[in-house]
């Protein structure tokens, strides 16, 4: 099974030379701390920077100068800045190559639900809608199961929709799934895990097919 | 030139009354317009429509418009650090709208642009979209979304000039430039006034014609929401 930075790091295998990339926030943003040598990549934050950096050294933290997570960053060479507006053109006009982010359930049919519990205090969408609308390479980085054990890959969402059709590949602490017309199709199972273990934990309709390696970094 | 000056956050907020539609700038605590918000607090104006992205923590930002009860209504992307907020929400005596974040920035530039709305595929397919019309193009569904209408739109920059002449710093550039000519009257506060013929005109953001009042906020605690380093080797 793999932990948070375990699926941080196969998400960054995602990554592919010259890609401009946004990250969720949650285990999405951990991505950044593993791009693979010798490729180039930018990431981007919807709150209106391209080219962020790691966090700030302390002391040299900047009000002025943070990710969509509210968090304090830095730039890299090559960075810039821009209005709320400018960085959905970015996103919507499908500039960009790769989205990553969080989820409470997805669907076999590509629908991601992943802003409002019925009942429950809604904090909003942000720009989920935005990225999952238009992106065309959508990933997402979630447990296999909630807390409840109850799983997240579902024949059809029950959560409130944040967009729909539009997830192509999702990566768990249990395995790597590619979304087919047929359903969950299993690629890759985490170090450790059987596919009775991945069967049990998925809802939705799960597609096997010969033999499943385990997934490497 | 056309002088846009005014002396002060006083002056820069008259004409403001109760029940009108307000947008904010800022993303988070980052690039909120500090003076103009006090100064609302200060002046007890109430029944406020409020368009921002965030609505503040809960003793600063527009939080602390929420703590008085002067807002009526939200109309945000995101609102999740604020146990007020949170409190009125559920009591229903806030209402809240809620729309995606690129959606809110463009229903700005619309409105700053003279569109009376777009299409986008933003919510297609959820709740947000339900009751609004949509449209296929080229085999993809869009949903059609309205430009804002608003009385005052408070700005925060980080230089400006007499003229109305913007710049922004960093990310705290976010909402500001498309809320910038999206309402009847457009007031910016600057963390520095600079003299006429300063500002480099290669490099200004937003020119003065969108842009009715201009001042020199007098204090920026500029709150960091979530502090974030790394050590260093």
């Amino acid at each position: 099974m793999l932990d948070k930075i375990g699926i941080a790091k196969r998400l960054a295998k995602e990554l592919k030379d010259g890609y401009y990339v946004n990250l969720g926030i949650g285990i999405p943003t951990l991505v950044a701390n593993y791009v693979p040598e010798g490729i180039a990549v930018e990431f981007q934050s919807e709150n209106g920077v391209l080219g962020m950096g790691p966090f700030p050294f302390e002391g040299e933290e900047d009000a002025d100068v943070i990710n969509a997570g509210k968090q304090t960053i830095t730039t890299l060479p090559g960075a810039s800045f821009f209005d709320s507006a400018l960085s959905f053109s970015m996103i919507r006009g499908k500039h960009v190559d790769l989205t990553i982010l969080g989820a409470m359930e997805v669907a076999e049919n590509g629908d991601i639900a992943n802003w409002k519990i019925p009942g429950k205090m809604v904090k909003g969408m942000g720009g989920a809608m935005d990225l999952v609308a238009s992106a065309e390479n959508i990933i997402v980085a979630m447990m296999h199961t909630n807390k409840e054990g109850e799983s997240k890959l579902l024949k059809r969402c029950t959560l409130p929709l944040t967009g729909i059709g539009c997830i192509k590949k999702i990566v768990t602490n249990l395995a790597v799934l590619e979304i087919t017309e047929k359903g969950f199709k299993l690629l890759e199972r985490a170090p450790g895990v059987t596919i009775e273990e991945i069967k049990n934990a998925t809802e939705g309709t799960l597609i096997i097919e010969g033999l499943i390696p385990e997934i490497t970094f | 030139m056309i002088n846009k000056e005014v002396a002060n956050v006083q002056e820069a907020l008259k004409g403001v009354t109760d029940n009108m539609v307000l947008m904010f700038g800022g993303f988070g605590l980052s690039g909120i317009p500090e003076n103009a918000i006090a100064q609302l607090v200060k002046l007890g104006i109430r029944g406020l429509t409020c368009i921002s992205n965030n609505a503040g923590v809960d003793d600063f930002g527009l939080g602390l418009l929420l703590q008085k009860r002067q807002i009526k209504k939200m109309i945000s992307s995101y609102v999740g650090e604020n146990e007020e907020f949170e409190r009125q929400m559920l009591s229903g005596e806030l209402d809240v709208e809620l729309i995606p974040q690129g959606t809110l920035a463009e229903r700005c530039r619309a409105a700053q642009a003279g569109f009376p709305a777009f299409y986008t595929p933003a919510g297609y397919g959820t709740e947000v979209a339900e009751g609004k019309e949509t449209r296929e193009f080229n085999g993809k569904m869009y949903v059609l979304e309205h430009a804002f209408k608003a009385d005052f739109a408070f700005i925060k920059a980080w230089k400006g000039d007499a003229a109305g002449n913007l710049i922004f710093k960093g990310t705290a550039r976010n909402f500001n430039p498309v809320m910038c000519g999206a309402a009847k009257i457009t007031v910016a506060e600057v963390e520095e006034l600079v003299p006429l013929g300063t500002l480099d005109p290669n490099q200004i953001h937003i020119p003065g014609i969108f842009v009715q009042r201009i001042f020199q906020g007098k204090h920026y605690e500029k709150r960091i929401e979530q502090r974030t380093v790394r050590q260093k080797d």
